[in-house]
């Protein structure tokens, strides 16, 4: 498949959006356990913000794979059967409450609402918080199976996918979590650092199955059953078109293969250890720069992932295209 | 239910390439177009159409054969293009079965593409919008043609009659007779997408000739009699 950078940027910026918000909401639980001192309400704030930011710079992303932008609200309409629909409809529900949450800790709505059991005290902040979490699961469920709903793309119709945008989404989130503590000096950056060391981890062994599935994968289809002729010996001599068409554009990636290796090794590199390595030697330095630094890294390797995700998938349209497959 | 659908027959199509011309110069006047044309006399055309010609040479030469591959949307029974797009813009007709795009609606995200295993659908580059065959629907379904008339402008065109057009529902149409007699298919049957539109097979013509058919066992004029004769009677002199 073509990877399109709208989507690119779309898949990777809420995943890190969604992220950040999460690990808010998990430094606030923590807190409410008692096993992490309460941060100031500013510190929530300003991090469901700058997740708010990147949650909108991914739905600005999205409106460029559109060829009609100005339509996108019909894009709601059928989130009965559509994969897509559902995530156009769960995205700004999202970011409502993602604002919405920022704007209670910001205004201070920390009076308790009422108590359950001896001790936990439920405010606004903590509904917000709960509410926004299961939103931002479904988001992340959403997104993956726009990819994973598609069964004629093989090697994305699969849980794995699935999981691999959640933990990608996640680490690079609590990354940023971790880089954002360092910045303005708050101690919390180890507790996200190592969140953030677990959940790569955890990303990367959903990416390595991921990548062990589809270099088994067996295409259902072959040029045989494309056209319906019983021969060993099929050769293409004409595609149709003299200067290739949208099926040519759409349904390739347009590099060599040796682009498609490198990509690979590229992500592998530095979404996992390189992050990791830069987290820990943050810890033990103590340094405010360095998990900037793995989340830039991180990211960037992120970018390289989702464009390694969609070269990787062969659609079964190519067989009718073979002088470009 | 009505299902209307294309027969091809892939034993006679020439790949001439007349219902590829014919269907871009109806739908690019009609209801469906402009169907865009870009650079068309440069290196590089590019452009939307509805169905396409393809060539595919079957065998190792010198034992080869040649099959020309007409391939347009095939109006699923169970089409997978329909449920994902987001903003119902793709649809099937309950009437007829033929499945079309409400480009009012659509919004160009080209996810129905992804869903269609065939690569039947083409994002028109200046327009935006996801198109396709449509089956000629403005004629078709256009009371005031003559019943001639009424069918899908490469059918018309097609000079080998290489394209049959009916209603594969009725066991007594014309397509659905083909279809049953000649060995009709549909394309990639794994996906269970169930194509309306069926292809037709390549069949070659043999006879079988024993060697006693071409050597006369009874030969009553000696035509190739091959025995040398000295003067004594033969057939022929008492014969008459
Ligand atoms: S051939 Fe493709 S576009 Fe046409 S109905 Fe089937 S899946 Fe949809
Ligand atoms: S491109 Fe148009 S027809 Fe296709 S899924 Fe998107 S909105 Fe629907």
């Amino acid at each position: 498949m073509h990877p399109a950078f709208s989507v690119i940027f779309l898949t990777t910026l809420i995943g890190a959006g969604q992220g950040l918000y999460l690990a808010m909401v998990t430094g606030q639980l923590y807190a409410v356990a008692r096993f992490l001192p309460r941060q100031e309400e500013q510190f929530y704030a300003i991090g469901s913000l700058v997740a708010l930011v990147l949650l909108v710079a991914g739905l600005a992303a999205s409106f460029f794979h559109l060829g009609r932008p100005e339509r996108a609200w019909r894009a709601a309409a059928k989130w009965k059967t559509s994969w897509l629909s559902r995530e156009v409809i769960v995205l700004p529900l999202v970011m409502a409450l993602v604002f919405a949450y920022g704007i209670a800790h910001l205004l201070d709505w920390t009076q308790p609402l009422f108590r359950v059991g001896q001790s936990l005290d439920v405010d606004v902040t903590l509904l917000l918080g709960l509410l926004g979490t299961v939103a931002s699961f479904a988001l992340y469920v959403c997104t993956a199976m726009v990819y994973a709903g598609v069964k004629f793309l093989e090697e994305w119709h699969t849980p794995l996918t699935v999981t691999n945008f959640i933990f990608f989404g996640a680490a690079s989130g609590f990354m940023l979590a971790a880089a954002y503590s360092a910045y303005v000096g708050n101690p919390l950056v180890t507790f996200y650092g190592t969140w953030a060391a677990i959940l790569t981890l955890v990303a990367l062994g959903s990416r390595l199955a991921h990548l062990l599935r589809n270099a088994r994968i067996k295409h259902k289809s072959t040029v045989q059953t494309a056209i319906g002729v019983r021969h060993t010996a099929l050769t293409q001599r004409a595609q149709g078109a003299t200067g290739g068409s949208f099926n040519t554009r759409e349904f390739f990636h347009g590099g060599d293969s040796r682009l498609l290796v490198l990509i690979r090794y590229g992500f592998l590199i530095l979404v996992f250890p390189v992050p990791i390595l830069l987290i820990g030697a943050a810890y033990v330095t103590e340094s405010s720069t360095l998990p900037i630094l793995a989340f830039v890294i991180q990211f960037v390797g992120l970018m390289l992932e989702r464009w390694s995700f969609f070269a990787e998938a062969r659609h079964p349209q190519n067989l009718y295209y073979q002088s470009v497959a | 239910m009505t299902q209307l659908a294309l027969v091809i027959d892939l034993n006679v199509c020439v790949g001439c390439h007349a219902c590829v011309t014919s269907c871009k110069e109806w739908n690019t006047s009609g209801w469906a177009g402009p169907m865009v044309d870009q650079n068309p006399y440069g290196a590089s055309p590019n452009g939307t159409f509805f169905n396409r010609v393809q060539t595919f040479e079957v065998g190792t030469f010198p034992d080869t054969e040649t099959v020309h591959f007409p391939k347009s949307c095939l109006h699923c029974e169970e089409p997978p293009c329909v449920p994902v797009c987001p903003t119902g813009a793709s649809y099937k007709r309950a009437d007829n079965g033929v499945v079309l795009v409400d480009y009012d609606k659509c919004i160009g995200c080209k996810y129905c593409s992804w869903a269609c295993p065939y690569g039947a659908r083409e994002l028109d580059a200046e327009q935006k919008v996801m198109k396709k065959c449509t089956l000629c629907i403005d004629r078709i379904t256009d009371a005031k043609l003559s019943e001639r008339d009424r069918k899908p402008a490469c059918v018309l065109a097609c000079p080998t009659s290489a394209r049959l057009f009916g209603d594969v529902h009725d066991p007594d149409s014309e397509v659905s007779v083909a279809i049953r007699e000649r060995g009709g298919y549909q394309l990639m049957p794994e996906w269970g997408t169930k194509p309306a539109n069926h292809y037709l097979p390549r069949q070659k013509t043999r006879i079988h000739i024993d060697p006693d058919e071409l050597t006369r066992v009874d030969n009553p004029l000696r035509k190739e009699d091959l025995t040398s004769y000295t003067g004594e009677e033969t057939l022929d002199d008492v014969a008459w």
